[in-house]
């Protein structure tokens, strides 16, 4: 056929068809439970009478829950320990990410694959069973690292102890961005720099790591996110010892309020809490981070 | 064996992270068969009938596969989504969906959690015969105002758990008063630096609870439709102050039990006894295994010499749930597996539970030790002995986990930061009484 057609008109409602399954998934998984926990955020249950309540039904509370839920100091502590635990993990996280990538791509290193798979290789464990594995080390009675003459579970220690685990979760992942970032940039930076006498320690610090800032960034993005969204180490490690309670992150604080109070309601306007400042602070951070680069790079 | 330690939550974790930050994925609990809601009566049904369960006993499935040879009509589905509180968890969910099971096994302490949140059903029309199978003080934990609950499974006797072997070694005696346990606790630290007689768990709020009711205490009771909550009442505190005593002196340890921490110790050695529920044989060969015929059980410590009161953990029943269509059919299985001496015999061999209903205290297979006491085939003739004087609260309060979550937040922080037992026990007390209030139940 040799009918010539307009652009706009050979497209027609194609486009929209590509975008359907994302938008469809969209609107089932994200969409749809977030409507139903900002309805049940506005809501409360309510036994209907004589001793043993004989059954429940939900009332409209307004902006109870809310009220109840910012004026709980357990969630604000909790929103403090997180934030101790972030400034613990992001800048590690980052930091050995990029060295190990910097590293990595020296044409000095040696056994760069298996290297490089080990460091990747604790992002694969999933993070409870990290946590377990971790958990094991840190007991005085099972530890192999000393965990009979150091408290891994003493009030300040603690956050370490959790914290480590994230990173040891993260860095491989993270490492991965950065590392391709790096080998994407043309060999010729490199040489140019060389041959102008740039030592090799000047090339990284002076050439590749702005170069690849892009990349760092994303990371320090995914890592902040996780940051806001701890759960899995503090609550894997919460029956081993006494330092963890069940309010000890927000995310904790949601999952016992739901499951273990059978609170659902607080539960969603918590999490509706959570997620408008997880979303503040992730912009906040992008374009932070975004706007630095460009300095940077102007 | 009731007692699953609350603590172990961990698989939905898992589904939460998944949804990112949004709660309302709880929906999606599993359900099974099919059901529409029917307000039969009575009557029963007609035809061949499957009813699910849900139990997370070991060795549950060869008791309901004797029930399946012999009733044609009436099929019971096993199936173990979880236990303890998880289980409550998961039934509440299940509840909301309308997809539950028939059947449910549910300790105790959160069968009045459970009916009032419209889960659990009343059978009483079709328990008119089971319930003369029980004495009074064990139908009290399932009968709320007159209406029958569930069926009761299991009695737990809080006793004391203790290494024989260990304490021939260091020239202990077994303690009969609490003035008593606290003197070789002390002499344990000097005979044997690394060892030590017991550890306060701030994890599990099961012991403590016990504890509390051996000295009186009456967390939740009632008058009419009204409660009254008194978790910071004078024995409570009494018990509270006791421990702290211990700990503070560094007689006893402090890390959590159920912990791979306290698994070791209880294998090696370092620990010498366990306060714990008569269902501790059965736990024991988990937590423990190279301790096989080296424990023993005695009577709790008293506060008086001679008094033999005690307290319980944990216990359950087998219940019937709001959702069933065939609750007649539930009901009979319910009955049979908690009063027929063939069933009953059969979970006193496969789950080592001390039965609560009387006959079953009888029966023969009584007489033989728990698998992990060799060497003590007087084993339920002391449970036995103790049963009796085992004294609950009145009734367990509607709100039993906010209760629970608040000892263990609360204790755990005592011993973390050198707080004090007292001042986390007002807190548990207000935590309870907001959140029934919150609820709307009359607190008075």
């Amino acid at each position: 056929m040799a009918r010539t057609t307009t652009p706009a008109r050979r497209t027609g409602g194609f486009p929209y068809l590509l975008v359907l399954p994302a938008v469809l998934l969209f609107a089932a998984f994200v969409v749809a439970p977030g409507g139903y926990a900002l309805l049940l955020s506005f809501q409360r249950r309510k036994v209907n009478g004589g001793l043993l309540g004989g059954g429940t039904h939900t009332v409209f509370a307004g902006l109870a829950n809310y009220r109840d839920v910012l004026g709980d100091s357990d969630l604000w502590s909790g929103v403090l320990r997180m934030l101790a635990l972030g400034a613990v993990t992001v800048p590690a996280t980052v930091f050995f990410a990029l060295l190990f990538a910097v590293l990595l791509d020296l044409e000095r290193t040696r056994l760069k694959r298996i290297t490089r798979l080990t460091i990747f290789l604790p992002y694969a464990v999933p993070g409870v069973i990290a946590s377990l594995m971790w958990g094991f080390l840190y007991l005085p009675a099972t530890s192999p690292i000393g965990g009979d003459r150091v408290d891994f579970f003493g009030q300040v220690a603690v956050y370490f102890s959790v914290g480590n685990v994230a990173v040891w979760g993260a860095v491989g992942f993270n490492m991965i961005v950065i590392y391709t970032a790096l080998r994407a940039l043309p060999a010729e930076l490199s040489e140019s720099a060389r041959l102008d006498g740039a030592s090799e320690r000047q090339i990284v610090l002076r050439v590749k790591v702005p170069m690849v800032m892009p990349a760092v960034v994303m990371c320090t993005l995914f890592t902040v996110l996780a940051a806001l969204q701890v759960f899995n180490e503090p609550n894997t490690l919460k029956p081993l010892s006494n330092a963890v309670s069940s309010t000890w992150v927000p995310l904790m604080k949601i999952y016992d309020d739901a499951f273990g109070n059978s609170d659902i309601y607080s539960a969603a306007a918590t999490s509706v809490v959570l997620t408008a400042a997880a979303l503040a602070v992730s912009f906040a951070t992008a374009r932070i981070i975004q706007s630095r680069v460009q300095q940077e790079a102007a | 064996m009731s007692v699953i330690p609350r603590r172990r939550r961990g698989a939905a974790a898992v589904a939460l992270l998944a949804a990112g930050l949004l709660v309302a994925t709880a929906a999606c609990g599993g359900g099974s068969s099919g059901k529409k809601s029917d307000a039969s009566g009575t009557a029963k049904s007609k035809g061949k009938v499957t009813l699910t369960f849900w139990d997370w006993d070991p060795n549950i499935d060869k008791v309901v596969a004797t029930w399946n040879s012999s009733h044609p009509d009436i099929q019971v589905k096993l199936s173990n989504p979880a236990g303890g509180d998880q289980l409550v968890a998961k039934m509440i969910t299940a509840h909301e969906a309308k997809n539950g099971p028939d059947i449910a096994k549910v300790e105790y302490q959160s069968l009045p959690a459970l009916v009032s949140k419209g889960v659990v059903a009343d059978i009483t029309d079709y328990t008119k015969d089971t319930v003369t199978r029980y004495d009074d003080a064990t139908l009290k934990s399932t009968v709320f105002q007159g209406k029958v609950y569930g069926v009761p499974q299991d009695v737990a006797p809080l006793m004391l758990f203790y290494r024989t072997d260990l304490f021939a070694k260091y020239g202990l005696s077994v303690p009969k008063t609490w003035d008593e346990f606290a003197a070789e606790a002390k002499s344990v630290r000097s005979r044997a630096p690394r060892s030590y007689l017991t550890n306060f768990d701030a994890a599990d709020p099961g012991w403590f609870t016990g504890l509390a009711q051996q000295a009186g205490a009456d967390w939740w009771s009632t008058t009419g439709d009204s409660w009254k909550v008194d978790i910071a009442d004078a024995p409570t505190k009494k018990v509270a102050g006791y421990w702290q005593g211990l700990v503070d002196g560094g007689s006893i340890a402090k890390n959590p039990s159920f912990s791979p921490q306290w698994n070791k110790q209880m294998n090696d050695g370092t620990l010498l006894s366990w306060i714990s529920g008569a269902w501790a044989p059965a736990q024991l060969g988990g937590i423990a295994p190279g301790t096989k015929g080296k424990w023993a059980v005695a009577p709790l410590p008293a506060w008086t010499a001679g008094d033999p009161a005690t307290g319980i953990w944990g216990g359950s029943a087998t219940t019937v749930t709001t959702d069933s269509e065939h609750p007649a059919e539930a009901a009979e299985f319910a009955s049979w597996l908690n009063t027929d001496d063939a069933a009953v015999t059969e979970q006193v061999k496969q789950i080592n539970v001390y039965p609560a209903a009387t006959s079953g205290r009888s029966l023969p297979v009584l007489q033989a030790a728990p698998a992990f006491f060799p060497n003590q085939p007087d084993f339920y003739a002391e449970v036995k002995k103790v049963a009796p004087a085992a004294r609950s609260f009145p009734m367990w309060g509607p709100d039993v986990t906010v209760t629970f979550t608040g000892y263990t937040d609360g204790f755990s922080k005592a011993l973390q930061s050198g707080g004090s037992f007292s001042g986390a026990l007002d807190s548990m007390q207000n935590a309870t009484v907001a959140d029934m209030k919150k609820l709307g139940f009359t607190v008075g």
